[in-house]
């Protein structure tokens, strides 16, 4: 039976891997929640890399219908075609539209299936998903035909929590929180981005990092992602680690942190708590 | 094996239910958490735990209930010297004895094994070092099968699940704890209402049909708006005085709040709404905003969310002229009823934990006048809010 460990690019913390491998074992849906930029969608992208499987996304909008990822059925344009004597009109086949679900469902080996914020959907989206996830099969009506899932492909669904997710469907799924990374997992994820970052650099960078988490009332918390982001530009404009580090004597704020702080409120909020914290420490 | 620990989840409000329970069942069979406390602790928090609010009542279920058990795990540890030596002797052959040999014989490696371990107690952190990680200790080298002997493995694997369920990190996730402004936006999007309202999307199949029959079967097609977001809400906030203490959380669910409806009004006010409510919480004295012209304004199709800690002198409420601000002509009760006809669709958010709320006379004055419809500013009390007012 395929196991994910992680990958190269990828660091999977215990608890992590522990759901991925039930999910997989057990062929039931993972759901993964967690604060936006923890790796939840580059989750899904890892585990097909690591299993050597291919990756069927389906992006989910507040728009979204379920039938969506089944098919679609274009009656519109048969309507149209039919008026005009077009003879494709004879197959209704010409005018279903295949889903990411049906995609998944008829590949010639199980994929993984992401689908990608679930929440952002209508509430009764998961609901209607119920019976396709559970037993891998639907009807199309029109053709009157059942999709059945030729291998069951490894579902991976992503929610960012903007919505309660029905009971019926929690249920059948296993469930992570992805965490904030401590410290120490940080400086491994650090690690696998950037194997020939400077060690200072990298440490003088996560303290004003954790620091930044640590100001109160902050709107948007930097997250691993943005780390990264900043890591990476810290590196391309060559800014040695003493930069950050001489912060309460000459800037107030951190180099390039239009990279960690996403609004304008939270600069300005920022700057006038280190403006204090300077004050306080000068008199 | 472990219906104890599943009613004892259940007692402790977490909503796990028997499909779950035989999923971990079913997981446990396929040997997926086979002999480690920790990866066991993880395997069942996945299955029976859907929802981040639970996962602390969980760790402390499981805390309870397997204590103890981290001692066995650490007894199992303790792997007789003399065992070890046989098991070497009868799995290595006779080319890999000699390299144990160049090593320093099999009791230096005794010897480094043992010290490996007490070390690995001090540290709990796995590393190239330990025996079963990756092959890379001289250890797995030699031929000890990582997976049948796994010394340090799993004395260091329970002993960091002991703390990592301790250690109680979801704490801030338990939806009694106060609110956060992503709490908050989660909560107030049950207050989306969907009603057909704003641009033309989706097939209207009758008006077709009637359509295209009037043009002759020549096809003409008819769209019907797209459900689409409408709630209107009218936000009323407590501000100054004894709500100082309360403007920051105010002010989180009033940013979130802002975010979420296109039909959003919101005016301030000081304790109990009377005759005038203002716009600009620093400008009050100068801007106002008859409460008459709000109402008269904002039709009952708007949802009334007052937010306020209602703890003030019960004169505030019942008595004309009892506003500690200015003389007021009608008392605020009156007011409160005025705009409890206007919007039938109304509730109080108090920050005041609920606990305290019997014992302040004009926050039961108010619950009173409310009907009921007071709810804590906590996800909870917030979710009971909303559900109050889409009902």
């Amino acid at each position: 039976m395929a196991r994910f460990e992680g990958t190269e690019t990828y660091v999977a913390t215990d608890d992590l891997r522990v759901a991925v491998n039930a999910a997989i074992a057990l062929e039931r849906p993972l759901l993964v929640k967690g604060e936006p930029g923890t790796g939840k969608t580059i989750l899904a992208h890892e585990v097909a890399k690591a299993l050597g499987k291919s990756l069927v996304t389906w992006h989910i909008k507040s728009t979204t219908k379920a039938q969506q990822g089944l098919y679609e059925y274009d009656a519109v344009a048969r309507l149209r075609d039919s008026q005009l004597g077009d003879p494709k009109v004879q197959d209704i086949r010409n005018y279903i539209a295949r889903g990411k679900l049906w995609e998944a469902f008829t590949a010639d080996e199980a994929p993984v299936l992401l689908i990608d914020e679930i929440d952002k959907a209508d509430i009764e989206f998961p609901n209607d998903l119920l019976l396709e996830l559970d037993r891998m099969e639907f009807y199309v009506y029109e053709t009157r035909e059942t999709v059945v899932a030729r291998h069951r492909p490894i579902v991976v669904i992503t929610s960012n929590n903007e919505k309660e997710l029905p009971d019926a469907f929690l249920r059948r799924c296993f469930f992570h929180y992805i965490r904030f990374p401590d410290r120490d997992t940080m400086l491994r994820i650090v690690d696998v981005h950037y194997p020939e970052i400077q060690k200072t650099l990298v440490r003088e960078a996560l303290n004003v990092f954790y620091e930044l988490r640590d100001v109160p009332g902050l709107k948007k918390k930097p997250s691993t992602s943005e780390l990264l982001d900043w890591l990476k530009l810290l590196m391309v404009e060559d800014i040695p680690a003493d930069a950050l580090r001489s912060r309460d004597q000459g800037k107030l704020i951190p180099p390039l942190h239009g990279a960690l702080l996403k609004s304008e409120q939270d600069v300005h909020l920022f700057e006038r708590l280190a403006f204090l914290h300077r004050r306080e420490r000068g008199g | 094996m472990f219906i104890n620990f599943f009613l004892e989840l259940r007692q402790a409000k977490v909503p796990v239910s028997l499909r779950e329970y035989l999923t971990l069942l079913e997981a446990m069979r396929h040997n997926l958490a086979a002999f480690s406390v920790e990866d066991f602790y993880y395997l069942s928090r996945s299955a029976l735990v859907k929802d981040e609010r639970n996962l602390d009542k969980f760790d402390r279920v499981f805390g309870h209930h397997f204590k103890g058990l981290e001692e066995a795990a650490e007894a199992a540890v303790e792997i007789p010297e003399e065992w070890l030596r046989k098991l070497a002797e009868k799995l290595l052959t006779e080319e890999e004895m000699k390299q144990i040999e160049a090593l320093g014989g099999l009791d230096k490696l005794m010897e480094e094994l043992k010290k490996r371990l007490a070390e690995q107690k001090g540290r709990h952190q796995g590393g190239s070092k330990w025996i079963g990680t990756a092959g890379t200790s001289p250890f797995g080298a030699y031929g000890y099968n990582p997976e049948g002997v796994r010394i340090g493995q799993d004395g260091n694997r329970s002993n960091r699940a002991v703390k990592v369920w301790d250690k109680r990190e979801f704490k801030n996730l338990d939806d009694r704890v106060e609110l956060g402004t992503r709490n908050i936006k989660l909560a107030l999007r049950r207050l989306r209402q969907f009603a057909r309202e704003g641009a033309a999307e989706e097939l209207d199949l009758d008006d077709t049909i009637r359509s295209t029959a009037r043009n002759a079967g020549w096809l003409d097609i008819k769209l019907v708006p797209e459900r689409h977001n409408a709630a209107k809400v009218l936000l009323l906030m407590d501000i100054g005085g004894s709500m100082d203490g309360h403007v920051r959380t105010c002010e989180e669910l009033f940013s979130a709040a802002r975010a979420e409806f296109k039909h959003l009004e919101f005016f301030y006010f000081h304790n109990c709404p009377y005759e005038a409510l203002w716009r600009d919480a620093w400008r009050r004295h100068v801007e106002k905003t008859p409460t008459m012209q709000v109402m008269h304004t904002y039709d009952s199709s708007y949802k009334l969310i007052f937010v306020g800690d209602a703890s003030m002198s019960p004169y505030e409420v019942v008595q004309p002229g009892g506003s500690v601000e200015h003389w007021n002509e009608e008392a605020g009760e009156v007011w409160l009823r005025r705009l409890l006809v206007t919007y039938p669709k109304a509730v109080w958010l108090n920050p005041v934990p609920e606990r305290y709320w019997e014992g302040t006379p004009s926050i039961h004055l108010l619950h009173e006048l409310m009907e009921g419809r007071m709810f804590p500013l906590t996800l909870d009390g917030l979710d009971r809010a909303m559900r109050r007012l889409t009902r």
